[in-house]
């Protein structure tokens, strides 16, 4: 079992990281705190407190905090789905927090709605349903021009995780990469 | 299906909300219409066993909505996703 404190502590410093503030809202601060706390005990991992996970790791990897929707969300609103991260001209400018739409692809949602006997016991329908969504997407190699930083991905991060250098400085790897045997 | 009722002085309108357990705006919107003294029903999407979660997600697209938390339902005709003070005031006539 995690503590809140632990929590809040990896929460501070991944934002930090990326150059965002959490939520000045104490109160709501705290409710999001303790949901993540809660998603990790009964998970095993602080999947975001304001979506359903599935309780399937790979299901649920995407949504995994900080999910991969936030530099995008954060980017385009100003701050995250469950409004943990926020930029910092946001809060300067005290701007009202409201929700923001879901990013997160419809049918990746609908997944965490599927019993998970169905897809134990189905493995035929549910299985390629799973396997379509890796499939689908391109992952490509990016690599950070001012620091060299390297990350396996759709697109480049919105933001270096390590010299905090914007998307345009990342530059795709075009290299053949064999996965698996 | 787990569906709490809180009592309101508040009961023109039936409302009903899809809501996560830990998810801090779905508090939030709990908390709103408890201020403005509203009666309303809710379910804890993620406390549901799987048959419910499965209806919950049925339940939101038959009625066009995206599934997203949280969601409410006005008088089984309006759809409002996510949490949205003003919306949720001229749903309701607060």
């Amino acid at each position: 079992m995690t503590t809140l404190e632990a929590v809040r502590r990896r929460a501070e410093s991944d934002a930090r990281t990326y150059g965002y503030v959490l939520n000045p809202d104490s109160k709501f601060l705290v409710d999001l705190i303790e949901g993540l706390k809660t998603n990790e005990d009964r998970y095993g991992y602080p999947s975001c407190p304001c979506r359903l996970a599935s309780g399937v790791f790979e299901l649920d990897r995407d949504i995994i905090c900080p999910c991969d929707y936030r530099d995008p969300d954060v980017q385009e609103y100003g701050y995250c789905f469950c409004g943990l991260f926020i930029r910092k001209d946001i809060i300067e400018e005290n701007k009202p927090i409201e929700s923001i739409p879901e990013r997160r692809p419809q049918e990746k949602i609908a997944l965490a709605h599927v019993p998970a006997s169905q897809r134990v016991e189905k493995p035929a329908e549910v299985v390629p349903a799973l396997t379509a969504i890796p499939l689908k997407t391109k992952l490509k190699m990016w690599y950070c021009k001012q620091c060299g930083y390297v990350v396996f991905r759709e697109e480049p991060p919105f933001i270096c995780p390590i010299c905090k250098a914007k998307k345009e400085m990342f530059e795709e790897i075009r290299a053949t990469i064999y996965l698996g045997a | 299906m787990k569906i709490v009722k809180v009592n309101g002085k508040k009961r023109s309108h039936k409302i009903f909300m899809y809501a996560i357990s830990t998810c801090a705006w779905c508090k939030r919107t709990k908390q709103f219409l408890k201020d403005n003294n509203v009666e309303f029903e809710y379910v804890d999407v993620d406390l549901c066993d799987d048959e419910d979660k499965e209806k919950v997600e049925k339940e939101i697209t038959r009625r066009g909505g995206r599934l997203s938390y949280p969601t409410l339902i006005v008088d089984d005709k309006t759809l409002i996703t996510g949490y949205k003070e003003d919306r949720i005031s001229e749903a309701l006539e607060l």
